[in-house]
């Protein structure tokens, strides 16, 4: 059997693409029956998330297979095959397996290191477990998948540093404050990305919260969002007397928050710390505010400049995660060889001629000497009991039948085989 | 005889550690990403016991705590701060720490075994429980006050870091800010009212002794400087609040002022503190 990956991703597929062959999670045990059914394809399982939608699958013939899985997002879908040409991709073999592990293990998102993706990929493989659309080769695969996942998160810092505005202005507030849960925070203005890293701030511990607007309406509005205290925008600057985190991010086009004005607030709290992020474009808060003692000021480009230091060690990271990959590529294959009926076959012999040997010489030793002829029959005896006991299961082994992996799987439990190649498997 | 051979080994023993300890201490800073390994913490422990062995060596032999001359003191005092060192390192797990005080400790046990390593008796006048009581008072307030210097260096450094926006390896692995000010706060706090005890005990110990409270001995003098200079730091931050950078710069100065008091009265000087 071969497994064969076809999907698109954010790389491959405009989102007005994506959106199109995005599977709802009501049907998505409609769409795996509709493939279980097509008889090409064996097991299967569809991974689809907004960045990437993803049909893995077993079958027996790849020509085939492609074919049919390919008929079957179009018409699931409802779209001309050719709309789909352009964006799919498809794998076979050991580079679907790498694939997957590359997905599993984010090193295909958009985001190296973002931890989402495998746990939407658990999710895939729990709804087709239940589906019962996969058999023996996509559940090792699956395992396998979420193990390299795991050995790469815990031996490289792929996933360490913050790579978005709002894990970075939280990683600098932990390391000017330690324990946000006593701090209080002020959102000056609103904005998708200040909104975002107040909303990271809060799930970090942040309680105390004020917004402020121009409009009060809206400050009332996200102050009730955040649980918050709306301040008028006339008085915010008295209000940084207890307030130790600011984000700022309005439409105004000249500051807002100047150095002396700060300088006397710093007075009056005593230079207790105080860090400002300024997302505004221009910039909203007077820059020489950063001079004064126990003032943080970080600007976009500051932040962003963070990041971009962050992204390029998580890329040397990511070479080590690739090699990681195809450590666990090779594993994975041999033990998808040990799946043929040949090696078991001529495991499940000798493991019979094993025993029927050392169980012949020991009722030899017992009967003591004896002629030659009667040695002759017992031996012939146990070769034709081995010989009838072994006959089926051999035949069946070779047999090409539907569930031939499953049964030398099982074969392979039954009599505890150990074929030579299935020895890197550490479960 | 014997005996001083074994803590002449104890003492040679200890600071072997203790280098090596300074050295990966060192190594640390600039070992990347990686976490810490903890060896330099199981370096230090191993140095601290043979150290504490020696200590208890010197004192069984001398039979008073070996603090009567600058060998002993140098010792002694590295002891205290290992012993400050210890509880934080176990008390608030903070990152790097060792990587600042190891040096530290090094270079005050180098010097301690640059002097004489004979066991001197103490004058008879001086041998009460008051000794024993304003010594070490006085030792561990100095070591607290090194220990903040350790703190503020580490503060410093990270303020730095925050400041400049540059986030390197060492940024992530450092102690926030807060916690830096905070533990180097409580420090001084701890330092100052070991001095202030120090100092009054000491007062009480030299009347019983000689029968006079305070005679402006060069030591009794910078001990005072020492004390006004702490209690200016603190002043400033509970009224102004001068607080992270500029207590961090204070604590510096104020352990300059500490060692100097320490070593160099000593050298200069014989007052009646005349073993130091």
């Amino acid at each position: 059997m071969n497994i064969l990956v076809i999907g698109l991703n954010h790389k491959t597929a405009a989102l007005d693409v994506r959106e199109k062959v995005a599977f709802d999670g009501d049907r998505l045990d409609e769409a795996m029956n509709m493939l279980k059914n097509s008889g090409v394809v064996r097991e299967n399982i569809i991974l689809s998330t907004c960045n990437r939608v993803e049909i893995y699958a077993a079958v027996n013939d790849i020509g085939p297979g492609v074919e049919s899985i390919k008929n079957f997002l179009s018409s699931f879908h409802n779209v001309p095959p050719e709309f789909l040409d352009k964006s799919l991709y498809v794998y076979t073999g050991a580079d679907a397996v790498r694939h997957l592990y590359r997905v599993a293990s984010s090193l295909d998102s958009m985001v190296v290191g973002e931890p989402q993706i495998l746990g939407q990929l658990k999710d895939a493989f729990e709804a087709a477990l239940s589906n019962r659309s996969t058999g023996v080769l996509l559940n090792k695969l699956m395992r396998k998948a979420v193990s390299t996942a795991k050995r790469i998160r815990t031996e490289t810092k792929i996933a360490e540093s913050a790579v978005s505005i709002s894990f970075a202005a939280v990683e600098l507030a932990k390391k000017i404050f330690d324990d946000l849960s006593a701090k209080s925070f002020m959102l000056i203005g609103a904005g998708e990305m200040a909104e975002l890293a107040a909303r990271h701030l809060i799930t970090n511990g942040v309680k105390k919260v004020f917004v402020t607007n121009r409009t009060p309406a809206r400050a009332e509005e996200l102050a009730a969002e955040f649980h918050g205290r709306a301040v008028p925008f006339e008085d915010f600057i008295r209000e940084l007397l207890h307030t130790d985190i600011i984000i700022c991010s309005t439409g105004a086009p000249h500051y807002i928050l100047k150095k002396e004005q700060l300088q006397r607030i710093m007075k009056e709290r005593r230079q207790k710390p105080v860090f400002i992020i300024d997302i505004s474009v221009p910039r909203n808060i007077d820059p020489r505010i950063n001079d004064l003692d126990n003032v943080y000021l970080y600007d976009i480009d500051n932040l962003q400049g963070i990041i971009e230091t962050n992204l390029n060690e998580r890329a040397k990271e990511a070479e080590k995660a690739e090699k990681i990959v195809e450590e666990e590529i090779d594993s994975f294959l041999k033990w998808k060889e040990s799946l043929s009926a040949a090696p078991t076959i001529v495991a499940l012999r000798n493991r019979a001629e094993e025993i029927r040997k050392a169980e012949l010489e020991k009722v030899l030793r017992k009967l003591g000497p004896m002629e030659e002829d009667r040695i002759k029959s017992i031996e012939y005896l146990t070769v034709s009991i081995v010989n009838k006991i072994i006959h089926p299961p051999t035949a069946a082994l070779k047999a090409d039948d539907e569930d031939k992996e499953q049964m030398l799987d099982i074969v392979q439990k039954l009599f505890n085989l150990k074929i030579e190649s299935n020895n890197n498997d550490k479960r | 005889m014997l005996q001083i051979e074994i803590n002449v080994l104890l003492f040679e023993l200890a600071l072997t550690f203790y280098f090596i300890a300074a050295i990966t201490g060192i190594a640390e800073l600039f070992r990347g990403k990686k976490a810490s390994s903890g060896a330099t913490r199981y370096l230090a422990i191993t140095g601290f016991l043979f150290h504490t062995a020696n200590i208890i060596v010197r004192y069984i032999e001398g039979g008073h705590i070996p603090v009567t001359d600058m060998h002993e003191a140098a010792s002694f005092f590295s002891w205290c701060v290992l012993v400050l060192f210890f509880y934080h390192e176990f008390r608030y797990k903070m990152g790097m720490l060792s990587s600042f005080v190891m040096p530290i400790i090094f270079v005050l046990m180098i010097s301690s075994a640059f002097f004489s390593r004979e066991i001197t008796t103490l004058d008879p006048v001086l041998d009460s429980h008051w000794f024993e009581i304003h010594v070490i008072l006085a030792f561990m307030g100095d070591a607290a006050f090194a220990m903040a210097f350790g703190i503020g260096a580490m503060y410093l450094l990270q303020e730095r870091y925050v400041k400049s926006r540059r986030l390197g390896d060492l940024f992530r692995k450092l102690p926030s800010l807060q916690s830096l000010d905070e533990i180097n706060f409580r420090l001084i706090v701890l330092g100052f009212s070991l001095l202030s005890l120090a100092i009054i005990t000491g007062i009480i110990w030299a009347h019983s002794a000689w029968g006079s409270y305070w005679r402006w001995d060069p030591k009794e003098v910078w001990s005072l400087v020492t004390w006004l200079i702490y209690a200016l730091v603190l002043h400033l931050r509970v009224t102004v609040g001068w607080r992270g950078k500029k207590a961090a710069v204070l604590s510096i100065i104020g352990f300059a002022i500490v060692i100097f008091a320490f070593f160099g009265i000593g050298l200069l000087q014989k007052g009646r503190h005349v073993f130091l």
